[in-house]
């Protein structure tokens, strides 16, 4: 019975998603919302994606990983790849972005993620640099004067990507696969004493955060008309890191609420790049300052509403913050 | 011939890298700490060498004392006010927060100033060459090689030789044992931010006079580079950081050497990559065997 009224209010949100998918599609095909709201939204629904992601592998694995921006390029250049290369249709190219960055996890994961905190985001952040600079000396695709690439992204594309992503990873994080991955977050010895394959379960949550992050650069290639080796650098992994901080690590609902937040805040503040970034690294260490478990702590949006009691990013109490 | 000119630019290179990663390995062996405002803090040396040099119109000396003590000051202000209230925090906060103030850090500095590049005066030491072994080595090099082994060996009399170097170490060995031995922690901790950053600003400077151009986003890379040479030194080993130090500088320069010169920043990472699987504890480090 309780499975089915938390099946009930999981099903419920899908629709709601999908009548609000439904409608900002008639308001963007009926040119209500100009294109600048509209891009701006496309730019909130990549960040959404890229977000959740992260949240996976930083907030429910507790894997410190810097080098997000990495799978970014490799989903962005792959899909640019299959569409604009091979020109076959954009659904493939979606796809090989996602594939491709998820080889590159597996490939990245297996060995580093014997490492522990420190060590492990230096390799991640060094992984990050490696792809940049290997996309840079690649001529087949543009060097560093980058590939230019036809605007295919949509928003049933984009919005289908979002809410699969979401799903995907909330029911992961639901799933004993993701129980598993949240007790190597608590206690990484105590979950190998458990009988959990640690070593396992994070190159599974690497690989399918890479595998969202490669989807989100398949959309992102595909919206920005050309990419180029210095879009994915350290600083955009930074800005997905600190959705995942400020939303709180171990709350997907925060990570995507900061996403649309900050999103939405430098927007506002393009014409002041500088002061964009002086003000979210105010905000970085402000936070970790005064209250280092984010907005949302672990706690989900839905555990103020309490619909699904089931503690989806491990414990409810906020005082007992213990990530990494 | 061309080879030994290499190894030449190969240990100028290195020996920027040694000064700025002994302030990464010397923060690191202290707090455990990851201080990414590390790169950022030679940025500032680098201008706080170019402003005494063109405004002040002082020699490279005094320029270099200046941008050390800044630094200095700097690196001490960074501990106690962001890294300092998180001692007892978890490590990830304590690297996010490293990561934020080195953000802040350089787009302040772009904010402050703009983001245009300035070029260092080349006209500051006679610019003469000398010839040994058909190799030529510029006065420059000498000079900044001559100023890191000499700012190296003052490092290692402190460590080894004064009260607080001692305390260092001991603080570094077991940081609550060496606070019930009547050691002041937090100024210890504080005297090796201040080593450390002063090193970085003397680096800056001596980048500066090696590279001419000096821009605020310059520590990202070299930071992070000086960064790898402290893991593959074995972090926290103050020898370890000046062997890994000049050791990537000659491979860098070999690399380029070799016709791959833009494949030169991504070397590094390999190193780093590689030196991390298959020994964590670095070329001169001991491995430790975790407690539960």
């Amino acid at each position: 019975m309780n499975i089915l009224k938390h099946a009930k209010g999981f099903w419920s949100s899908i629709v709601l998603a999908i009548v609000f998918g439904v409608v900002m599609q008639f308001l963007i095909t009926g040119e209500i919302i100009n294109f600048f709201y509209v891009n701006t939204l496309y730019f909130i629904g990549i960040n959404i994606i890229l977000a959740a992601s992260l949240h996976l592998i930083i907030g429910i694995t507790g894997q410190f990983s810097i080098g997000h921006a990495g799978f970014l390029a490799v989903g962005a250049y792959a899909s640019a790849i299959i569409t604009m290369k091979l020109e076959l249709p954009f659904a493939f190219g979606l796809l090989a972005g996602g594939v491709a960055a998820a080889i590159a996890g597996l490939i990245i994961g297996i060995p580093t993620l014997r490492l522990k905190g420190d060590y492990l985001a230096i390799a991640t952040l060094g992984f990050g640099e490696i792809v940049r600079i290997v996309f840079l000396n690649i001529e087949y695709v543009g060097g560093a004067s980058g590939m230019t690439v036809t605007q295919l992204t949509t928003w049933p594309w984009l919005f289908g990507s979002i809410l699969l992503t979401l799903i995907v990873i909330r029911n992961f994080t639901n799933s004993t696969h993701g129980r598993a991955c949240i007790s190597v977050r608590e206690n990484e010895i105590a979950a190998d004493a458990m009988g959990i394959n640690t070593t396992y379960y994070k190159v599974i949550a690497f690989a399918i955060g890479a595998f969202f992050a490669g989807v989100a650069g398949a959309l992102y290639a595909h919206n920005f008309f050309i990419i180029q080796p210095t879009n994915f650098g350290f600083l955009k992994s930074f800005d997905i890191l600190i959705f995942v901080v400020l939303g709180g690590l171990g709350s997907m609902s925060g990570a995507v609420l900061a996403a649309i937040l900050l999103t939405i805040v430098s927007t506002f503040l393009q014409s002041y790049p500088e002061l964009r970034m002086i003000i979210y690294s105010l905000v970085l260490i402000i936070m970790m300052l005064y209250r280092p478990q984010g907005i949302m702590g672990t706690r989900e949006l839905t555990s103020f509403f309490k619909i699904g009691k089931s503690a989806k990013g491990g414990v409810n109490d906020d005082s007992k913050h213990t990530v990494a | 011939m061309e080879f030994l000119q290499q190894l030449v630019n190969g240990v100028s290179l290195g020996s920027i890298y040694a000064l700025i990663a002994l302030g990464y390995t010397m923060v690191y062996g202290i707090v455990k700490l990851i201080n990414f405002a590390h790169g950022d803090i030679f940025m500032v040396g680098a201008f706080i060498g170019f402003y005494s040099i063109t405004i002040l119109d002082l020699g490279f000396f005094p320029s270099l004392l200046i941008s050390m003590v800044t630094c200095a000051i700097l690196g001490v202000l960074i501990e106690r006010i962001a890294y300092k209230p998180l001692r007892n925090a978890t490590r990830i906060a304590a690297l996010i927060t490293a990561i934020g103030v080195s953000l802040l850090i350089e787009y302040g500095v772009i904010y402050v100033r703009g983001a245009q590049p300035e070029a260092y005066p080349g006209d500051l030491i006679p610019a003469t060459s000398l010839d040994f072994l058909g190799v030529k080595v510029s006065s420059q090099s000498l000079l900044i090689l001559g100023t890191s082994v000499v700012l190296m060996i003052l490092l290692q009399f402190i460590v080894h030789k004064t009260k607080i170097g001692k305390a260092m170490r001991a603080v570094s060995h077991d940081m609550d044992a060496a606070r019930l031995m009547g050691i002041n922690v937090n100024n210890t901790i504080s005297a090796t931010f201040a080593i450390g950053s002063a090193l970085a600003g003397a680096a800056g400077v001596a980048f500066g006079m090696y590279y001419t151009k000096i821009e605020p986003l310059m520590g990202i890379i070299p930071g992070l580079k000086a960064f790898v040479a402290a893991v593959l030194g074995g972090i926290g080993i103050i020898p370890g950081a000046m062997v890994g130090g000049l050791l990537l500088g000659v491979i860098e320069s070999l690399v380029s050497a070799a016709g791959f010169s833009l494949w030169r920043d991504g070397v590094a990472f390999v190193v780093l990559i590689l030196i991390l699987i298959f020994r964590p504890a670095g070329l001169f480090g001991k491995n430790v065997r975790e407690k539960v």
